[in-house]
């Protein structure tokens, strides 16, 4: 029998429910490190049992946490519990070391200013499809490391910040590497996104990165609304099956490219507002597509006080409500860019959390939704684990 | 014998309860109580202080004998009723919020 695992991060702490293939009667166990804001946990897909998780705090910094047993006990990679010495040694405790290497250089500050890049948290973690231990993290202030020793050590992929990175400057939410994509069929190709500088790609394991913006348009928010890089993408999603083919909720549009990221072009169609934050592909349907469209940049809230998913089955442009048992009056959630996901039963399952600290979840593709926790702190990330 | 106080939270992390004392050679310091602190709970690094440049985080605080030693030189030599166990090196959160 199936089972399924949702790892839900929140401001106050990480979440994990579980529940039968059926999906309708589920555990909720936690709260797991208490208070601390936790932007995301993943899962391996090489090793289901490895979960990473970015535990940060403003007092405290970046704490890396790992779970090998599918998160029942979790611990700092490198440091043992209760043991001050390991085989190899005294722990060197550098599990929460992000340091920029080279040169660290500046970006531009909200007021148009250089401002040198500065370390606050860890976004989003991205386990590699194949070694459970290579994962890498997709920071604030943007850059991307890698750990390939299980997130004891961490080295940044610093030709990234090369790709124009004097032009990217913070989005609202601060300058961060928030999207992490890995071709399954090109190994040497990683694409990413920055929130506000745009898409880079690389097509050699992170030696070199190319933007790949053309054809996205920021008319309110770049002097020019074509430039190369500066774009505020919210985030990307692919199907494994089709990876050339890549979906967009940028700060205003959702837009597609058929070709890797070299040319993007908008399928927002009939969506009722085309700002949001989440987008995702279902698990067995490449052209299906789920957003979330909020109101506005300077509202942050749904449309009508409606909370209602968009599904298009044409890979853009032709969009549909999904509505049954969502609130459809007085609502005014968000949902946060990492907080939404698909499992990959049969069915597929949707599930997205909010600001509010619901987590909505979709058995059937998004035909239906029940809130299957109602009451967390405000939901940061949702990652599912489908466990057969 | 040194006797520090972590915050809540540090405390969980370090998986301790309660006091820690440390024992240390030498002229006791700011930097000296903070490198044993970090060679015994390694999982501690970077949390107080920044892993490269050691500059305490900014929003952690040093207090001792009703001292806010924060802006203190690591080097400083804390006092001797620290120094000598009788009163408690406290490692605080700093208020922070409305």
């Amino acid at each position: 029998m199936s089972t399924v695992r949702v790892l839900v991060g929140t401001r106050k702490g990480a979440f994990v429910l579980t529940s039968d293939g059926k999906r309708k009667q589920w555990d909720v166990s936690g709260p797991l490190f208490t208070g601390w804001e936790m932007y995301h946990l993943k899962g391996s897909p090489a090793d289901p049992n490895r979960i990473y998780a970015s535990q940060t705090s403003g007092w405290f910094g970046q704490i890396i946490q790992r779970s090998d047993d599918g998160g029942k006990t979790w611990h700092q990679p490198g440091t043992p519990p209760g043991e001050t010495m390991t085989p190899e040694g005294t722990p060197k405790g550098e599990s929460n070391k992000f340091v920029y290497e080279g040169e660290v250089g500046k970006h531009l500050w909200y007021d148009g200013t250089p401002h040198p890049w500065e370390f606050k948290r860890v976004w989003h973690l991205e386990p590699s499809l194949t070694d459970p231990d290579t994962v890498y993290a997709g920071v604030e202030d943007a850059a991307l490391f890698r750990s390939t020793d299980g997130g004891q050590t961490w080295h940044e992929l610093s030709a990234l910040r090369s790709a124009k990175g004097n032009l990217w400057q913070p989005g609202a939410g601060g300058m961060c590497l928030h999207t992490i994509m890995q071709d399954p069929n090109h190994p040497e190709r990683i694409f990413i996104a920055i929130s506000a500088a745009g898409v880079f790609r690389t097509d050699d394991r992170g030696k070199t990165w190319r933007p790949m913006n053309r054809g996205l348009k920021s008319q309110y928010e770049l002097p020019d609304p074509d430039a190369e890089v500066g774009h505020c993408v919210h985030r990307i999603a692919m199907h494994p099956s089709r990876p050339n083919v890549l979906f967009m909720q940028k700060h205003w549009d959702v837009m597609r490219s058929d070709d890797a990221g070299e040319s993007w072009h908008e399928v927002s169609g009939n969506l009722p507002t085309d700002f949001g934050f989440p987008i995702d592909v279902h698990a067995h349907e490449p052209n299906t597509v789920y957003v979330i469209p909020i109101k506005s940049d300077s509202e942050h809230i749904p449309p009508d006080g409606k909370l209602r998913v968009y599904r298009s089955r044409t890979g853009g442009n032709e969009w549909e409500p999904l509505t049954k048992g969502l609130p459809q009056r007085d609502c005014y959630v968000n949902v946060l860019r990492d907080a939404m996901a698909v499992d990959s039963l049969d069915s597929c399952g949707v599930y997205f959390g909010t600001t509010g600290g619901q987590v909505y979840a979709s058995a059937n593709g998004g035909d239906s939704w029940t809130a299957i926790v109602h009451d967390l702190p405000a939901v940061l990330s949702v990652e599912v684990q489908t466990l057969r | 014998m040194i006797r520090v106080v972590l915050p809540a939270h540090l405390r969980t992390l370090a998986r301790v309860d309660g006091e820690i004392k440390l024992d240390i050679e030498g002229p006791v310091t700011l930097r000296s109580v903070l490198d044993a602190l970090e060679a015994r709970y390694p999982m501690l690094r970077g949390t107080i202080r920044d892993h490269v440049t050691l500059k305490r985080r900014a929003f952690i605080r040093f207090f001792a004998c009703e001292q806010d030693l924060s802006n203190e030189s690591p080097d400083t030599l804390l006092p001797d009723t620290i120094a000598t166990g009788a009163e408690p090196f406290l490692i605080i959160g700093a208020m922070a919020g409305g």
